[in-house]
């Protein structure tokens, strides 16, 4: 009896964690067939680089919308990352245990705060913020990337303090013991043997940068049009499919399949590489 | 012999437990000067007060005096960095950075003055020679540190530190984790630089400590026992303690 309840149990495990899989599988497989039609029929490059997006007059070209993503994206890295891996030296570096104990919940929450939060904020303060010092309607990668850097935070601050706690205590007692100053031991001997978490951590807060809809929706202006400065408004391809999949249907709803394919790509090679990052520092 | 090292009263504790009780202690230079003890006699962090490595442990109090030279280094105006550059530590653990052979050695150096590449090379060959180490890394400087076998990178961690040109070393029972010949190759490089430093050890067995000293203390939880020349302590202890201790009644 007792055999037969072991047995039982590590079958109802398994059950379990494969119906995770199967949804990823079929998530995946419906995406794809659904999508794929369409990009045959256009014709991948066209499809890609092509720059205009007319649904009705059957133009389906998302470079703007790539151009978007990626420029959104690269703005919050770009503010998010710095502010980021500071944050986690410190936390993990300098600041006494008491500061810690506020720093840490308070990060986590940051990552807790719901992302239509994010954007409503935005959209109140951010927005007009720049559209009064800096011109324009205010709607812009700018708005965008202030945003996401701050939502992407949570992740490579976390990330990034593990891997420089989980670094063995004898390299820094070993620098240290060189005569090498906090400083020199953290950007010479912690920073280098951390990298790879580090790296990880970046990509997966680029990776949620690259997915994230609600907030761009909000603040980017959605306009498709290849934008000329960090002031213009863009739309994103996680954009694209949120304001047209209420009334898309037939060659259009598969457009929008179409994109969720580059999207689920991009995202998939940011993950990986993550992971291989990682595992490189097994090795 | 000049003392290069003195100790005055020297109270240590991790929050409320005292772990060194009222030691007054001199080490004179050029000298393998060994502190033998069981495990928790105060030896380790005594080693650790001497180039202020304790500062990092969180809720340690110290009180007395240490001098180098004369001078306190607990003073306010004493620089850690340049302390811990004078005074260099072996642990018990190998503990090479990670990046290459070379780059280990090199690093300090690198820091302190910024050496030519040439003088450089030859800073780093001289303390892989002093640290009996040369032979066999000498066409593989660029290999990972950490691929080392455990003796080499203990070695390697000592000519770290040569490398650095201090007064003082202090070496933390550096052999307790290696085989006998890379034990008989640290010690054999040991007698031959106290000619140029001073050296503190706390070996891993007294025998080490018969073999290699020119004095030695003994200490037991936390307190100074004895201490004297070599031959006397191990000869004529005057404390039943020692006695009892070196020739293995306990410990």
């Amino acid at each position: 009896m007792k055999k037969f309840k072991e047995k039982l149990s590590g079958r109802v495990f398994f059950v379990l964690a494969l119906s995770t899989i199967s949804a990823l599988v079929l998530i995946t497989v419906f995406i794809f067939v659904n999508g794929m039609p369409l990009i045959a029929e256009v014709g991948l490059f066209n499809f890609i680089f092509g720059m205009s997006w007319a649904p009705e007059q059957g133009q389906f070209g998302i470079f703007p919308m790539i151009v978007g993503t990626v420029s959104v994206t690269l703005g919050a890295a770009l503010l998010g990352i710095p502010v980021g891996i500071c944050c986690s030296i410190f936390m993990a570096e300098f600041a006494p245990a008491m500061m810690k104990n506020i720093f840490r919940p308070a990060i986590q929450l940051l990552a807790g705060i719901p992302s239509v939060v994010y954007g409503f904020w935005g959209l109140i303060f951010i927005v007009p913020a720049i559209s009064t010092h800096l011109g324009g309607v205010g709607m812009s990668i700018l708005a965008g990337s202030i945003i996401l850097a701050i939502m992407i935070l949570p992740t490579i601050i976390s990330i990034s303090e593990v891997s420089l706690l989980a670094l063995p205590r004898t390299y820094k007692e070993g620098a240290l013991a060189l005569g090498m100053t906090h400083w020199q031991t953290i950007r010479h001997v912690q920073l280098p043997a951390a990298k790879s978490g580090i790296v990880a951590g970046v990509i997966l807060g680029i990776g949620r940068a690259v997915g994230e809809t609600m907030v761009v929706i909000m603040v980017l202006g959605n306009s498709v049009a290849l934008p000329e400065s960090i002031l213009d408004s863009v739309r994103t391809l996680t954009t694209n499919i949120g304001l047209e999949m209420g009334y898309a249907a037939g060659r259009h709803r598969q457009a929008l399949f179409a994109t969720g394919i580059v999207l689920f790509v991009i995202i998939m090679i940011l993950n990986i590489s993550a992971q291989y990052i990682t595992r490189k520092k097994v090795k | 012999m000049a003392d290069k090292i003195v100790i005055n009263d020297l109270n240590f504790y991790y929050n409320q437990k005292q772990a060194i009780n009222n030691l007054n202690m001199s080490i004179p230079a050029n000298e393998i000067f060994s502190v033998i003890g069981p495990a928790n006699s105060g030896i380790t962090t005594l080693l650790r007060t001497l180039n202020r490595l304790c500062d990092l442990t969180p809720g340690i109090r110290i009180e007395g005096e240490i001098q180098l030279d004369n001078q306190s280094i607990y003073a306010p105006e004493v620089s850690v960095t340049e302390l811990r550059r004078r005074v260099g530590i072996v642990f018990d653990v190998p503990t090479p950075l990670p990046m290459s052979i070379f780059d280990n050695i090199a690093y300090g150096p690198r820091l302190a003055r910024k050496k030519n590449k040439k003088a450089l090379a030859e800073t780093v060959e001289l303390a892989l020679r002093q640290a009996a180490l040369w032979e066999e890394v000498k066409d593989r400087l660029k290999i990972q540190a950490m691929s080392l076998s455990g003796g080499q990178q203990q070695r390697l961690c000592l000519a770290r530190v040569l490398a650095l040109e201090p007064e003082v070393i202090l070496l933390d029972r550096p052999c307790s984790g290696l085989d006998p010949i890379s034990t008989a190759k640290i010690e054999e490089s040991l007698t031959e630089l106290k000619k140029q430093f001073t050296i503190i050890i706390s070996p891993h067995n007294t025998q080490q400590a018969a073999r290699i000293s020119d004095r030695v203390a003994f200490m037991l939880m936390g307190n100074l026992i004895e201490e004297g020349a070599n031959m006397e302590v191990f000869s004529s202890p005057k404390d039943r303690r020692t006695s009892d201790y070196i020739t293995g009644r306990f410990g």
